[in-house]
């Protein structure tokens, strides 16, 4: 059967159906996110968490809703009016729109024409996210510079200077996800991951790390949320915000975290793609193709409506995944102090980035030149290579403390507790440290 | 629908710039000179010259502008500057500037040069288009052709910056 991309009249109702649905969805994520960050954050602790409204507390989020419109708005004598004002609308605005590039299943057949599970497929793909989520710092630098509160204005002026920081570690541990993909929309990069039969996460691995760690500085969230540190500046950047206002601040955070876990599922982990080349699909020339044969002909792909939604679920999995690794690694690791931030993105992700980027450009270039076909083998030589310059980062981030450190520090109390059992007659603690 | 967006946004671009000019505070100055950005790089994208508009957006309103707020900020410069201002000299600038401004427009519009691109370069660029996609289309002279001005360039900022390093130490 010739699969036609969808046209006409249908492919207007096609649009607004996936705006409306894409934009519905991201929004009850983004509300169930907040729930999900209390009750994990409780199971970590070993607490109940919110569970007193609807079952499981399931309609906690709703509850939270009702609660923010229905309070009393405050606006600070002191602030300046309109920007006060402005500063929520900016920084919800670039949250919601970066999904519209991300795809988020495999296309659907219709009577009516195939219909791609993206918003917009655009020719920048990648860029597009970037430069929508670097808008993204007005708003929290406005919030807290327009409050006209000292701890508030602190909070923006941190934001700034850290996401311009770590844009740049972003955008370069990127590089390598673009060379290997060759083009920078995020549907040939899905595509590509499927081609070469492994997810990115394994041949660029060292990218894949440096790129999380980026994205979570990027969404101020712990342990990079300096902006907003309890202990030091009250709230931060929001400080003066109540009711909607605040809310809007709590629902670009958790935009952002959910669009950054699609965009790392769809960069590292293949995106919709599930194991096997059952689902693979891609617009080559005018046709629906899962694949190319040995002698260089197109396989046509045969999509159906239950592949569409059995890669959603892996979509879905995958992002999910990253959300609770957000709230994980929330309630795990200590806030970092401000210097130490800025040490580790300018002396540390900055400089391994572009060496990374440039090993990868290097390995990529040699593997080209010798005609290596690309495919799974091409991807396990660029595996190797990655796994070593990420051994050699590990061992050169831990810098003798956490892995070595601790293997050091257990053998000092071995040795420590032998002493002490051969001195008899004197207590001691059972452990010098 | 098209024509009405690329409007749209010359207004925008127009307008949020005189903003600049007009804006009582520092900071509404560069909110104004984002949103011209913006609207460029929303003209841009209208052209289909998305790389540009990406670029942009990337390097001007989320780099460079965000620098630029960071110092207002930092210095909170306030109004003192406002003194300087003499009316007379002031008018006379404003005068000259919106004259020259219609002057351009007008001769623009009355066929001095044509607008679209047609002819043999916009079927190369369509080809370069097809072939290499948005960011290639770019890359491709940018790294071959051209790829000794665009080193110099990068060689003229790293001096610029060396330079800003050097005043700042010697300073302090």
């Amino acid at each position: 059967m010739d699969y036609q991309p969808i046209s006409g009249v249908w492919s207007y109702v096609a649009m607004s159906l996936k705006v409306t649905l894409i934009f519905t969805v991201v929004m009850v994520v983004v509300a169930y996110t907040t729930l999900a960050e209390r009750r994990v954050s409780a199971w970590i602790q070993d607490r109940h968490g919110p569970n007193r409204v609807g079952p499981f507390g399931l309609l906690q989020p709703i509850a939270d809703g009702i609660k923010n419109i229905l309070k009393e708005e405050t606006l600070p004598a002191t602030a300046s009016r309109v920007f006060f004002i402005l500063a929520p609308i900016l920084v919800l605005f670039p949250s919601l729109v970066t999904f519209a590039v991300i795809p988020i299943a495999a296309p659907l057949p219709t009577p009516a024409g195939v219909v791609d599970m993206i918003i917009a497929d655009i020719p920048i793909g990648i860029l597009y996210v970037l430069a929508f989520s670097s808008l993204a710092v007005y708003g929290v630098v406005l919030g807290g510079w327009a409050s006209n509160n000292k701890y508030a204005f602190l909070g923006g002026l941190r934001a700034s200077a850290q996401m311009v920081s770590y844009e740049v570690a972003l955008g370069l541990s990127l590089l390598a996800v673009l060379m290997l993909a060759g083009n920078v929309t995020l549907t040939e990069i899905v595509w590509q991951q499927q081609q070469l039969g492994m997810w990115f996460a394994f041949p660029l691995s060292l990218a894949f790390i440096l790129f999380v760690i980026s994205a979570f500085a990027e969404t101020n969230r712990l342990p990079f949320d300096m902006p907003e540190a309890e202990s030091e500046l009250v709230t931060g950047y929001h400080t003066e915000y109540s009711a909607m206002k605040f809310s809007a601040f709590m629902i670009s955070e958790f935009g952002h975290m959910v669009t950054a876990s699609a965009l790392m599922a769809t960069l590292f982990l293949g995106g919709w793609d599930l194991p096997g080349s059952w689902d693979n699909a891609h617009w080559y020339q005018g046709q629906l193709i899962s694949g190319f044969a040995a002698d260089g002909s197109v396989i046509l792909a045969s999509p159906a409506l239950w592949k569409t939604l059995a890669t959603f679920g892996g979509f879905a999995a995958k992002t999910g995944f990253f959300l609770v690794l957000y709230i994980w690694i929330r309630w795990t690791l200590p806030r970092f102090r401000y210097d130490q931030v800025m040490s580790l993105g300018w002396k540390v992700m900055l400089p391994t980035a572009l060496a990374y980027a440039m090993l990868m450009a290097g390995t990529i270039l040699t593997l080209d030149e010798i005609g290596l076909a690309y495919g799974f083998g091409y991807g396990l030589v660029l595996t190797a290579v990655s796994g070593m310059a990420t051994v050699g980062f590990v061992f050169m981030l831990d810098r003798g403390r956490t892995i070595t450190g601790a293997a050091a520090q257990r053998t000092q109390r071995i040795q420590t507790k032998t002493i002490q059992v051969g001195e008899a007659g004197h207590p001691q603690p059972e452990e010098a440290a | 629908m098209e024509a009405f967006l690329f409007y749209f946004f010359f207004v925008m671009a127009i307008g949020a710039a005189v903003g600049v000019v007009l804006s009582k505070s520092p900071v509404g100055s560069l909110l104004f000179m984002v949103t011209t950005l913006f609207a460029i790089s929303a003209e841009f994208v209208l052209l289909e010259a998305h790389f540009l508009a990406a670029v942009q957006v990337i390097v001007y309103a989320g780099a460079i502008m965000v620098l630029f707020l960071f110092v207002i900020m930092l210095l909170n410069l306030g109004h003192d500057y406002r003194q300087d201002l003499r009316v007379g000299v002031f008018s006379l600038a404003w005068v000259v500037v919106v004259s020259a401004m219609a002057g351009v427009v007008g001769w623009r519009t009355r066929g001095g040069e044509g607008l679209a691109a047609s002819g043999a370069g916009a079927q190369e660029i369509q080809a370069a288009l097809e072939q290499y996609g948005a960011v290639g289309a770019i890359a491709q002279p940018l790294y071959t052709t051209y790829v000794v001005p665009f080193e110099i360039t990068g060689i003229l900022l790293l001096v610029a910056i060396v330079g800003a390093l050097v005043l700042a130490k010697r300073n302090a």
